[in-house]
């Protein structure tokens, strides 16, 4: 939890029509540090995620990232989000790409590098998500643990200051869940920032810097995992824990 | 049934000149339609009101005010629309460059109305694609022009192929009302031509201009219905 911060919310405000789905919500993310989001459906979890790269608009507040505020919708927009990876809930490949073009389509166009230097450097990822071997195939044609490790890919492709994970294991068959945490533990261990909303308990415990706790659209607590999950000290976060892991 | 044989060139030129005005209104429909599309579905919310306010216009009023308002206001407006002159083009299509501009005037009003129909095809299928594409690809930073092009609209084009055709033969049959708009001469003039100067009996001309019709309009269907069973079984 050491350096500067990278992700700034402060006093951010989100309704969904009469629904207040962000309540003053104020959240600090330093370089290098991996943030986890706990908490019941419908807190806001996702909603915070996707405001941070601006796909969802927030009311009032500020969110500032690597020190200059997000910008309005535009060119300016479109590159702060280039360096902010995100990874979806279900995988959104391009469904009309290859895995490897998917991979390259980001830095070809949107970085405008050689495509021969992005080819290495894709197949390099691939590799390491472990799915090399299947770059000229369609989405379609992979299980969703192995999309997964391609957005994951495509993502990491365009060297990101930090990613987004928005419950990324939630669609995947119970099997295939693993594959994609060993990817994202692998990546918190090297340093990544990352801010990631799930509800793996097991990789909030092993893999994060700091576990912060939603409800409601407000942030209730925030701890080092060890402590949260030993020690909560709201009743919500009580009541919750209470829930999942009697099981 | 005998007019059939004996005015063919008749019907022939009929047929050509419904041709021509077709071919032309398709092009710049798909083109026009294709570009407030693009408006309607803008980040910038003015232009998106500007494609709306298109659509709402000419997809609710009748053909035939908009050509009347083609025909009658261009030329209160102090327009022949001589930019549809177009050199090259107009060697086939020689209609654009006649002196009498009413070819022009149908084909503005033709393509005016058939493009709103165009952008509502076109953004059928843009909505048809699963809005995580176009939000995979902006938050990879793509613009939203390349979003369109490299993302959404190669994915669109299946779910629009069929409805854009059937806006096209609608197209050719609306085309039936430009003879009554100073266009001389079209498949639907033709009949007029002939059975009231000519005195020719209705049924048999009415037939031979249904033929005329039925031969652009029949064949784009069946193309269509081959894309579509195509695109059924890739799909699988």
């Amino acid at each position: 939890m050491t350096g500067e911060a990278l992700i700034v919310l402060e006093n951010v405000n989100k309704w969904f029509g009469p629904l207040h789905v962000l309540q003053d919500v104020d959240l600090s993310v330093a370089r290098g540090e991996v943030v986890v989001v706990i908490g019941p459906s419908g807190s806001g979890k996702s909603t915070l995620c996707r405001a941070i790269n601006r796909l969802e608009p927030i009311n009032s507040g500020t969110i500032t990232f690597d020190g200059q505020p997000l910008p309005a919708e535009g060119r300016a927009l479109a590159r702060l989000r280039s360096e902010v990876g995100m990874v979806f809930q279900s995988f959104n490949l391009f469904a009309h790409k290859t895995i490897l073009q998917n991979v390259m389509l980001g830095p070809v166009k949107v970085r405008r590098e050689k495509a021969s230097v992005v080819r290495d450097r894709a197949m390099g990822l691939l590799e390491r998500v472990g799915i090399a071997n299947q770059a000229d195939k369609y989405p379609a044609q992979l299980s969703g643990g192995q999309q997964q490790r391609v957005a994951i890919a495509r993502a990491l492709a365009m060297q990101p200051k930090a990613l987004l994970f928005d419950e990324p294991t939630s669609a995947l068959d119970p099997e295939m869940v693993g594959e994609v945490l060993d990817v994202m533990t692998s990546l918190a261990r090297e340093g990544m920032t990352m801010v990631v909303v799930t509800h793996e308990m097991g990789f909030a415990r092993h893999a994060a810097d700091r576990v912060v706790f939603m409800a409601d659209g407000q942030l209730v607590e925030q701890a080092a995992p060890e402590e949260f999950f030993a020690n909560p000290r709201s009743d919500r976060a009580k009541d919750f824990l209470s829930k999942i892991l009697t099981h | 049934m005998s007019v059939l044989v004996d005015k063919f060139d008749v019907f022939a030129g009929g047929f050509w000149l419904t041709f021509q005005i077709c071919v032309l209104a398709a092009i710049g429909a798909l083109i026009l339609g294709a570009v407030v599309a693009v408006l309607r579905i803008s980040p910038v919310p003015p232009l998106r009101a500007v494609g709306t306010a298109y659509v709402t216009i000419f997809r609710n009023m009748p053909l035939t005010v908009v050509m009347f308002f083609s025909a009658f206001a261009l030329p209160a407006l102090g327009s022949n629309a001589d930019f549809l002159r177009i050199p090259v083009l107009d060697v086939v299509f020689t209609r654009l460059s006649t002196d009498l501009p009413y070819f022009r005037f149908a084909l503005i009003a033709l393509t005016l109305y058939t493009a709103a129909f165009v952008c509502e095809a076109l953004r059928s299928g843009i909505n048809a694609v699963p809005p995580g594409q176009a939000e995979a690809a902006r938050s990879l930073g793509l613009t939203f022009g390349q979003n369109l092009r490299y993302v959404v609209l190669p994915q669109s084009w299946k779910a629009s192929i069929v409805p854009l055709g059937s806006v096209i033969i609608a197209m050719i049959k609306n085309s039936a009302l430009i003879g009554f708009f100073g266009v001389v001469g079209d498949l639907s003039a033709s009949a007029d031509q002939l059975t009231g100067a000519e005195g020719y009996a209705f049924i048999p001309v009415a037939i031979g201009i249904s033929i005329g019709y039925l031969i652009m309009t029949v064949p784009l269907g069946a193309l269509l219905d081959r894309i579509e069973r195509r695109q059924a079984v890739a799909a699988r």
